[in-house]
């Protein structure tokens, strides 16, 4: 492309993105990097040149074949494997029905986690309960593992009584300290290096509590992406640093947020121990993650993964993703489906089963459709009841100081 | 009490709080072996250790982010911005995630982080190591805002500030260091018998949102924060007018009652700052004031700060407001 001038020298380059809705996308069929490839280093005494393959290639675990294999494979028995699988089913129906509840008025906003269910479950399930889950808004699923009541999420996401932020963020804005998932804002990448901070508070008080974050591909391209990396490079925190790169953010490709087109070699030069792991494989997630809870605990420092996925669906409720890339691109993705992929071991160890599958997805449903009504009890978007307005004015301080209670007085609620 | 200039009632105030709380850790560039390019963290690092006072990366942004984690997981970080113009790399870590986390997060976290930043000019430091950008936090509900004057209060809130659990952006008068300034930028005392140079020693706090009234008088209200206190009281001794000086140590919130009871005593109102005019504090003040006292007033409230423009370099006694500025001012209060 020129710039104003015809046929003067514009050396400069825009680029875009690899396909666009009417093209076939064609993402080479299935991944050149197989379960096997890649060696897992001993993570107390490796540094960061150790990892120089493996964040050039893509750790898996799960063969296209559907079996488990290579350094990485975790051996998880089937029990946590099929508690893998019943969360990632839960946060999907889950997801399902909240944006079922916007469309229909019932939510001001959503956003699903699509294709990317087995980011926050297997991650979270590595790690230990009082670590600290730092989430973007594509990982609320850490709940999940940890147990949060679906009737008191559905509740924030409305914004009602019951909602326990007071209906002061959108909704997936959760916030929930007694799972040690810490409240998420809006700003994209702020969390990135603030986790840093709160790693290095936990070491400070010598407790072996490591803190996960997560931001996007589109995001690293933010100053606190490298805040982030460098604070964590310097100081050495029980942190993992994670950037999702699920391709998309909003309508901006990945090869916006970077010239090349690999985000784990970034860590490499920050002298931080980097990985790149399929995203989409539920085993080589969770093994990646112990991977860097490891070095967490023994004091090594900071871990850098690049989780390499798609976002199969929208960005959130207010997107549209058919206009700016091919409506089936998400099924053209070598990485295939994270939960369908799961299943598929499953069934092939002889642990599972598809009527076994489509059993506990009724029930699921089921108990997802209760726990919404339970929560419409306690007010829904349309007619309330919602937080008294004089929530408005609470916890923006310790007290509420004079100037804010004359202005509460003033709105008289 | 022991004479101490404000750097040293500054240190002392840190060393304090690293003494009486273990969660307190201290961190911005230069501040660890150095001891700050102020020296206000001077010889802590070797007294309490470099994981209570380290330094950090060349990053703002940064320093606020590790102050906002570090203050959420039970530490209560006390992080220097060198330079209070460098402190917009942070700015969206302080407006949008330090000040709001208690709020947004329905209560459930919160972060009881103090910045500490030099502000203003005097030190021919030109525009980007002279400006005052107190009013950038004021517009931020979620933080409180406090700046220091002399060497007592700038312990005795520095503590406070410290040990509130609400964030805290601290303003120190970089002007004011070593000794009071009254606008004569050849007559440069220290603070050797200043009364104001007196402070405790071991734990020092004086209460944030009050005031301190510097000089009663009852012919007019003087209001002013940081080193234009003590160019407003030789503005005043200059106007020969029985002025009232209140140094306001704490913007937000404010101390409504002495500055009202004040006010409405006088009848008449002069508002000082460094700061540029248009959306200055002094804005804030002078509506807040007229909706209160609009009844008492004699005459208009009157501004006299900045100028609207950038702050300069060797013209800078052209910029900051001056002794004379302010006399005209109060007299012509008086006028009406």
């Amino acid at each position: 492309m020129s710039g104003n001038k015809e046929g003067a020298l514009d050396t400069y380059t825009v680029p875009t993105a690899p396909f666009r809705p009417g093209d076939e996308a064609d993402f080479g069929g299935s991944w050149k990097e197989q379960p096997g490839d890649l060696n897992r280093p001993d993570p107390i005494d490796c540094n960061s040149n150790d990892t120089y393959d493996h964040a050039h290639g893509l750790i898996r675990v799960l063969g296209d074949d559907n079996s488990a294999s290579g350094d990485w494979n975790p051996d998880l028995d089937a029990e946590e494997l099929i508690k893998g699988l019943e969360l990632m089913m839960r946060l999907r129906i889950f997801d399902d029905r909240m944006i079922k509840m916007q469309r229909t008025g019932k939510l001001s906003f959503y956003m699903r986690s699509f294709g990317e269910e087995a980011i926050a479950i297997a991650q979270t399930m590595a790690l230990d309960d009082t670590d600290w889950i730092f989430p973007s808004y594509r990982q609320p699923g850490a709940q999940f593992v940890r147990g949060r009541d679906m009737v008191s999420m559905i509740c924030h996401c409305i914004g009602n009584t019951e909602d326990n932020i007071r209906g002061r963020q959108m909704p997936v804005h959760y916030s929930w300290k007694e799972g040690y998932f810490i409240s998420i804002s809006s700003p994209v990448g702020t969390q990135f290096s603030q986790a840093v901070g709160v790693a290095m508070a936990s070491a400070y008080k010598g407790e072996d509590q490591a803190t996960i974050t997560w931001l996007g591909d589109g995001t690293s391209a933010q100053g606190d992406f490298h805040y982030g990396l460098n604070f964590a490079s310097v100081f050495k925190p029980p942190v993992i640093l994670n950037v999702v790169n699920n391709q998309w953010a909003i309508s901006t490709h990945r090869n916006l947020a970077t010239g090349g087109s690999n985000f784990a070699a970034r860590g490499l030069a920050y002298d931080i121990p980097s990985l790149r792991v399929d995203g989409n494989d539920f085993l080589a997630l969770y093994s990646v993650t112990k991977w860097a809870r490891e070095r967490a605990r023994a004091g090594k420092g900071a871990t850098y993964i690049e989780v390499y996925t798609y976002r199969a669906g929208a960005h959130s409720s207010s997107d549209d993703p058919s206009r700016y890339r091919p409506g089936d691109e998400f099924k053209c993705w070598p990485g295939g489906d994270p939960v369908d992929r799961l299943k598929n071991h499953l069934i092939s160890i002889g642990a599972w089963s598809e009527e076994k599958n489509a059993e506990l997805t009724e029930k699921i449903d089921s108990e997802v459709m209760a726990a919404y009504k339970e929560a419409c009890k306690f007010g829904d978007l349309a007619s309330g009841p919602y937080p008294p307005a004089s929530t408005i004015f609470t916890e923006v301080y310790e007290t509420v100081p004079w100037h804010v209670q004359e202005q509460r007085e003033e709105l008289g609620k | 009490m022991t004479e101490m200039n404000m750097i040293q009632s500054l240190n002392s105030a840190l060393d304090n709080a690293l003494e009486t709380d273990k969660n307190v850790v201290i961190f911005g560039e230069d501040v660890g072996y150095f001891g700050g390019v102020f020296r206000v963290t001077d010889g802590l690092q070797e007294k309490h250790g470099d994981h209570r006072v380290f330094d950090a990366p060349l990053a703002e942004g940064g320093i606020a982010a590790i102050a906002f984690g570090m203050g959420l997981n039970g530490l209560r970080p006390v992080a220097e911005i060198q330079f209070a113009d460098y402190i917009f790399p942070a700015y969206d870590q302080i407006v949008n995630e330090i000040a709001k986390l208690r709020h947004r997060s329905g209560g459930e976290f919160s972060t009881p982080v103090t910045i500490r930043t030099p502000a203003g000019g005097g030190i021919k430091g030109g525009h980007h190591h002279s400006q005052s950008p107190e009013s950038q936090f004021t517009h931020t509900p979620g933080l409180k805002v406090v700046y220091c004057s002399n060497p007592n209060n700038a312990k005795g809130l520095l503590t406070s500030s410290i040990e509130c659990n609400d964030p805290v952006i601290f303003f120190e008068p970089k002007r004011c260091y070593r000794g009071p300034f009254y606008g004569d930028p050849h007559n440069v005392p220290t603070w050797k018998g200043h009364a104001k140079a007196d402070v405790p020693e071991g734990h020092y706090a004086i209460p944030l949102e009050k005031a301190d009234i510097v000089m009663e008088g009852d012919a007019c209200t003087v209001i002013a924060w940081g080193a234009m206190v003590h160019v407003a009281e030789q503005g005043i001794r200059n106007s020969g007018i029985n002025a009232e000086l209140i140094d306001l140590q704490t913007l937000v919130p404010w101390d409504r009652d002495t500055i009202v009871n004040s006010v409405r005593k006088t009848g008449r109102c002069v508002i000082v700052h460094e700061a540029p005019k248009t959306s200055g504090f002094g804005a804030e003040m002078s509506a807040s004031i007229q909706e209160r006292c609009f009844w008492h007033l004699e005459a208009p409230i009157i501004r006299v700060t900045g100028w609207d423009t950038p702050f300069p370099h060797t013209t800078e006694w052209d910029y900051i407001p001056s002794p004379e500025r302010i006399a005209e001012a109060i007299k012509k209060t008086q006028e009406a």
